[in-house]
């Protein structure tokens, strides 16, 4: 892997995300929003927010990242800049895994961030709240380079949006089922640490698998 | 002109070795259903610039896309040296490809985009490096304007600020470089090119702006015509 394209995508996208604050912020605007709404949806009653809060707050999270993935590639795509990161030596692993540890940073932390207010406002108990922080905190890497294996097999295509979604959804179901059953363990009295390491071995897999997968997209993408 | 400019940094001790032939054995490409040429047997050697010339479609975009590995051939093949372009590390970073899309974003400005580009492909991105690089084409004073407003042969310019950066013997692969470009700007473009074949580069460009007349053959321009190829018949010519 191409050190100095890692480095160079993933500052540039960085500066690119602070010159366009508000835009970057959507994502976490729509995760505070949608969270709320379930309130709304099904009543106050403290005891059915609770046991629904932390899968509430995973499926607003997967859906906020995957809100935001479709632009990851699609701007340098058309602008050219895909082309000449392809070109330099090495670099396709190096695209890959710069834009999805970028698309973490801008889209996933702030998620993370917001997650225990989140739960506090769907009246999770307090010693909930630190796991599913911790769930998310692995949890949405995944989601990030899941949804970068989608946007570049989408690249070019109209309706990328909509597929990315149907295609990166199926793919993160493993994700969802054991980031909102850590917090679930402990609601039942368990210990939340099996759920844990399962989305910590996720993670390792998407690690090694995503980014080879993204950069081989792109390749096709721009053949 | 600021001709001077990039001549500021001390020499490299030993010569670069001489940069490799670039040879296209027997090319045939496909876009979609339709062969755009086929039978393509050129030789691009140190020093040398080829212009490719064809009409509108006949594939010159396609034929330096294949040279720059983003695409590959339907038959035949790209050999740098001796070894095939594709996945091929020293070619790549010998290789600068300049696309008639100038590889900008909207909102970085002028330096930053070009740093960002020298970045990617190793080239050196000091701040003085990329100074000099911009004031030789003609941006000074432009360096710190995001790319969104400048016009589009400014932003050509900045495209192009990459091959001032430019100081060992490499590959221009160059999609319609004058595209854009004022007389000024023309006029460096042809001096960085003169100077890139005087240390060893090679060129490959296409343009509707040049002109085969006698000087620019006595400076050793060569011309490759794909309206010469064969191609998919029930085309019409």
């Amino acid at each position: 892997m191409n050190g100095a394209v890692f480095l160079a995508v993933y500052s540039r996208d960085l500066r690119l995300a602070w010159r366009r604050r508000t835009e970057a912020l959507l994502p976490v605007a729509f995760f505070l929003v949608a969270a709320s709404l379930f309130p709304l949806g099904v009543g106050p009653d403290p005891q059915v927010l609770k046991l629904i809060a932390p899968g509430v707050v995973w499926v607003c999270a997967l859906l906020a990242a995957m809100l935001s993935m479709p632009p990851l590639y699609a701007a340098d795509h058309a602008d050219g800049s895909l082309e000449q990161l392809l070109l330099a030596p090495g670099a396709g692993l190096a695209v890959a895994a710069a834009k999805a540890a970028a698309h973490w940073t801008i889209s996933g932390a702030p998620l993370v961030a917001c997650a225990p207010l989140l739960g506090v406002l769907l009246g999770l108990p307090s010693e909930e709240l630190p796991v599913l922080f911790g769930s998310l905190l692995l949890g949405t890497p995944i989601l990030s380079l899941l949804g970068g294996v989608g946007a570049a097999l989408t690249l070019g295509l109209r309706s990328a949006g909509m597929l990315i979604v149907l295609i990166v959804l199926p793919l993160a179901i493993p994700a969802l089922i054991f980031g909102a059953g850590a917090a679930a363990a402990v609601d039942a009295g368990q210990s939340p640490s099996p759920h844990l390491s399962l989305l910590g071995a996720l993670l390792i897999a998407c690690l090694v698998g995503a980014p080879p997968a993204t950069a081989a997209a792109l390749r096709i993408a721009v053949e | 002109m600021n001709a001077t400019s990039l001549n500021g940094t001390p020499a490299a001790t030993s010569p670069p070795p001489p940069l490799p032939s670039l040879r296209l054995v027997d090319i045939a490409c496909r876009r979609g259903d339709r062969l755009l040429f086929s039978g393509l047997h050129e030789t691009l050697a140190s020093g040398e610039l080829l212009w490719l010339r064809g009409g509108n479609g006949r594939g010159k975009t396609s034929l330096l896309r294949l040279v720059a590995g983003l695409a590959a051939p339907e038959s035949g093949q790209i050999l740098w040296g001796d070894a095939p372009t594709r996945r091929n590390e020293r070619f790549a970073s010998q290789l600068v490809y300049i696309a008639h899309t100038n590889a900008l974003k909207d909102d970085l400005t002028a330096a930053e985009s070009l740093a960002f580009l020298a970045r990617v492909h190793g080239r050196d991105a000091s701040a003085v490096a990329l100074r000099a690089a911009l004031v030789r084409l003609g941006l000074a004073g432009r360096e710190r304007t995001p790319t969104r407003s400048l016009s589009q042969g400014l932003r050509r310019r900045v495209a192009l600020a990459r091959l001032a950066l430019e100081t060992a013997p490499a590959l221009w692969v160059l999609d319609e470089p004058f595209d854009a470009l004022d007389v000024a700007g023309t006029a460096t473009l042809h001096a960085l090119l003169a100077a890139h074949r005087a240390r060893g580069g090679s060129v490959l460009l296409t343009s509707h702006h040049l002109h085969l007349d006698a000087e620019a053959v006595a400076a050793g321009l060569r011309v490759l015509d794909l309206d010469l190829l064969p191609r998919d018949a029930g085309v019409p010519a």
